[in-house]
């Protein structure tokens, strides 16, 4: 197993935690942050082939920094979602949240 | 002359357009003046072109306006054509409708539809002169549809009543079965003569296969069976008493119901043609005329009476023009359409001085109450039973002269029993009517009183012609003005008939006591002996029976035709639309609504489940991806 497949099994792993998090969390914080958790899974999974594969050194860790920024843009919109929320439900729990049930 | 012949049916017309636009508005104060100007101007006209015509002699006007329908080798002239035939029906047309305008003046004067109901007796004279004027069957047809569309319309005038509106309906749905022979009795004419013209249809006759003019013959007379009300279409005539009485005695009394009679006598030359087509126009005619002389007979209210009696005097009618006694037909419909029409403008009198009491039942005693109508009827009456010297007398006898001589022995012996039992059932209508205690409530006896002077003059006017008719015309019989008048359109027919005067008397004295002998069973029945009647009805009940139910016509076409019509919309209405139009429009719908709630719970409006299925999808989409294009 080369070096990259550490970093890429670390990343996946985290990604699947996740991934997990996001489907089976019910409080809509834990959610948000586990929505990070992946993006940084993603995070690491770029570095990780920015560092070993040649041609993509600069792009990799461009994209790593955009997603960070993007990361902090995203939290910031979801939590005031998550705020403006509660003030209309009095709740975090995301399986309350069902007005558009068909 | 051409100019007056054109104006007679259309001043009509324009009082009809003119009265139903201007009647309720403009002219809501005397609404009736337009239209009776407008009949008495065409009866002016009417009488100068009889006039003309009788001057004129075996010379007919024929002329056309225009081309109305050119179609192909289909053209078809808007024209007239008046022969001493025509100028006969324009006496009795434009007279008798003339009279019952004003009549009706005094008999609708508080009724609420007063401008309409003379707006549509003028529509029904235009369509009726159009009738009996034109040269050609088409224009003919439109006539015959058009009064036929005007006793629908005034015999439901009344129309928010159920029953009359019912009767105006199967006046028109019978006559429709009518319409339908004469249609393709149209259809078969132009089909074999290339023309609807009378004078090029008639002058082919000869060329063509009698097997033709046999069915040609037979379909006319079809339409002739419904508009004449002859069996088995006569069940529209009685329920049509439910129209205004001014209504039963111009159109089903005087003109309309003699259409049929007119068209079979116009068409002379094809009808004489097939022995078959006489037979049968001859056996209809009698049967009719006995068969509903018995009903009449059973019958209590007054103008059904009087309508079953024009039933059996149409029947008279085309037994004589089937055994081929044309002009003697011509004469009782000339003499009918008077004392008819008398009768039933009589029967409104009594009707509206009884305030409205139609059931004789409660009639009696009315002589000295109504002596203008009384001695009116009994001219009426009198004329219909054919009492010598009045105008149905000398009209019958020449008809049942007629059936003797053509050695029709079975069909004048009917005619005989026919003239009893109308003796019989007249003369209990006048003795019910007129004689005896009056039956009535004490409420409606004290409102008895004789009709306005506008409702009894037309009554006096027209007991003229029915006393003398015959005495001016008819003598001698088989030789009178009439006869010799109406030569040119009869001509080659009329010969056969011609020489039976010499056991004419004889024959004469015969039906007058068979009339005399009626005449004293009803006074007997219903004036010496009141209990007699019941005591016969219940002697042999299933003939009293029969005779008061119609002889179940009614119930038989309830059951043969309504019935089983009925049933069938119901079932396309119960099984075809509700089930199996609306069940595929319903279906259809019912079918995207399951497709919609099986998909409906994929909608949770949870996000994770949303989430789930991008992941699941990813999922496969990978494992796919691998599998496809390797790794």
């Amino acid at each position: 197993m080369s070096a990259v497949d550490w970093y890429l099994t670390l990343a996946t792993g985290l990604f699947c935690i996740g991934a997990y998090g996001v489907l089976a969390r019910r409080n809509v914080i834990l959610i948000v942050m586990s929505l990070e958790l992946m993006l940084n899974a993603v995070n690491i999974a770029l570095v990780a082939f920015a560092d070993f594969l040649p041609g993509a050194a600069g792009r990799g860790t461009f994209f790593a920094l955009f997603i960070i920024t993007l990361a902090a843009a995203e939290v910031t919109v979801g939590l005031a979602i998550v705020v403006a929320n509660y003030r209309y439900s009095r709740s975090v729990q995301a399986d309350e949240f069902s007005e558009m049930k068909g | 002359m051409h100019t007056m012949i054109v104006l007679i049916p259309l001043l009509p017309l324009a009082g009809f357009v003119v009265t139903l636009l201007l009647g309720k508005r403009v002219l809501s104060a005397r609404p009736e003046v337009v239209s009776l100007a407008a009949v008495t101007a065409s009866w002016v006209l009417s009488m100068i072109v009889v006039a003309h015509v009788f001057g004129a002699h075996d010379k007919a006007i024929d002329f056309n306006l225009f081309t109305w329908v050119s179609a192909g080798s289909f053209h078809v002239q808007w024209g007239y054509l008046v022969d001493s035939l025509a100028a006969v029906m324009l006496i009795v047309v434009s007279t008798i409708g003339m009279l019952v305008h004003y009549y009706s003046i005094g008999y609708m004067r508080s009724d609420g539809g007063y401008y309409r109901f003379f707006a549509y007796l003028n529509l029904f004279m235009f369509a009726m002169f159009t009738l009996i004027l034109a040269n050609n069957y088409l224009l003919v047809f439109l006539g015959w549809e058009g009064v036929g569309l005007c006793s629908y319309l005034l015999i439901s005038f009344w129309f928010h009543k159920k029953s009359a509106s019912q009767a105006g309906k199967k006046a028109f749905l019978v006559n429709r079965i009518g319409d339908w022979g004469f249609t393709l009795g149209l259809f078969l004419i132009f089909t074999t003569f290339g023309s609807l013209q009378f004078g090029q249809v008639f002058a082919k006759v000869s060329l063509v296969s009698p097997g033709l003019v046999t069915w040609i013959s037979l379909l006319l007379f079809v339409g002739a069976v419904g508009k004449s009300a002859q069996f088995p279409l006569h069940v529209w005539l009685p329920d049509a008493m439910e129209g205004p009485t001014p209504v039963s005695a111009l159109i089903h009394a005087a003109t309309m119901v003699n259409a049929g009679v007119y068209m079979i006598a116009r068409s002379y030359p094809l009808v004489s043609h097939s022995h078959t087509a006489m037979l049968v126009v001859m056996i209809v005619g009698t049967f009719t005329a006995i068969y509903a002389a018995c009903i009449a007979l059973t019958q209590n209210d007054i103008k059904k009476v009087i309508a079953y009696s024009t039933i059996s005097s149409l029947g008279f009618m085309f037994m004589a023009l089937g055994a081929g006694a044309w002009v003697a037909a011509i004469f009782y419909l000339f003499a009918h359409g008077f004392f008819k029409g008398l009768l039933f403008l009589g029967s409104g009198s009594v009707i509206h001085s009884m305030s409205g009491e139609q059931d004789m039942r409660r009639m009696g005693g009315l002589r000295k109450k109504l002596p203008l109508t009384f001695w009116t009827m009994l001219i009426g009456a009198l004329a219909n039973v054919g009492m010598f010297p009045f105008a149905g007398f000398w009209a019958k006898d020449e008809i049942l002269g007629g059936d003797f001589s053509a050695h029709y022995y079975i069909v004048w012996a009917v005619g005989i029993v026919t003239a009893f039992v109308t003796a019989l059932f007249m003369f209990r209508l006048m003795f019910l009517t007129f004689w005896g205690e009056n039956r009535a409530s004490a409420e409606v006896q004290r409102h008895i009183h004789e009709s306005p002077r506008v409702m009894t003059v037309p009554l006096v006017i027209l007991a003229i012609p029915a006393a003398v008719l015959g005495l001016v015309v008819g003598l001698p019989p088989d030789g009178g003005w009439l006869h010799t008048f109406l030569q040119p359109v009869f001509f080659n027919v009329e010969k056969e008939h011609f020489a039976w005067a010499g056991t004419g008397g004889g024959l004469m004295a015969l039906s007058l006591v068979v009339v005399a002998l009626g005449i004293s069973t009803a006074y007997v029945a219903y004036l010496r002996r009141p209990g007699l009647p019941a005591r016969a009805a219940a002697r042999v009940p299933w003939a009293y029976e029969a005779s008061y139910h119609k002889f179940y016509m009614d119930e038989f076409y309830n059951a043969a035709v309504i019935r089983p019509v009925m049933g069938f919309a119901m079932w396309l209405w119960a099984f075809v639309d509700v089930r199996v139009i609306d069940g595929a429009v319903n279906g259809l719908a019912w079918l995207w609504g399951a497709f919609g709630r099986v998909l409906r719970p994929l909608q949770t409006g949870r996000a994770q489940s949303y989430a789930f299925g991008v992941f699941a999808g990813l999922f496969v989409l990978i494992i796919l991806i691998r599998y496809f294009w390797g790794a």
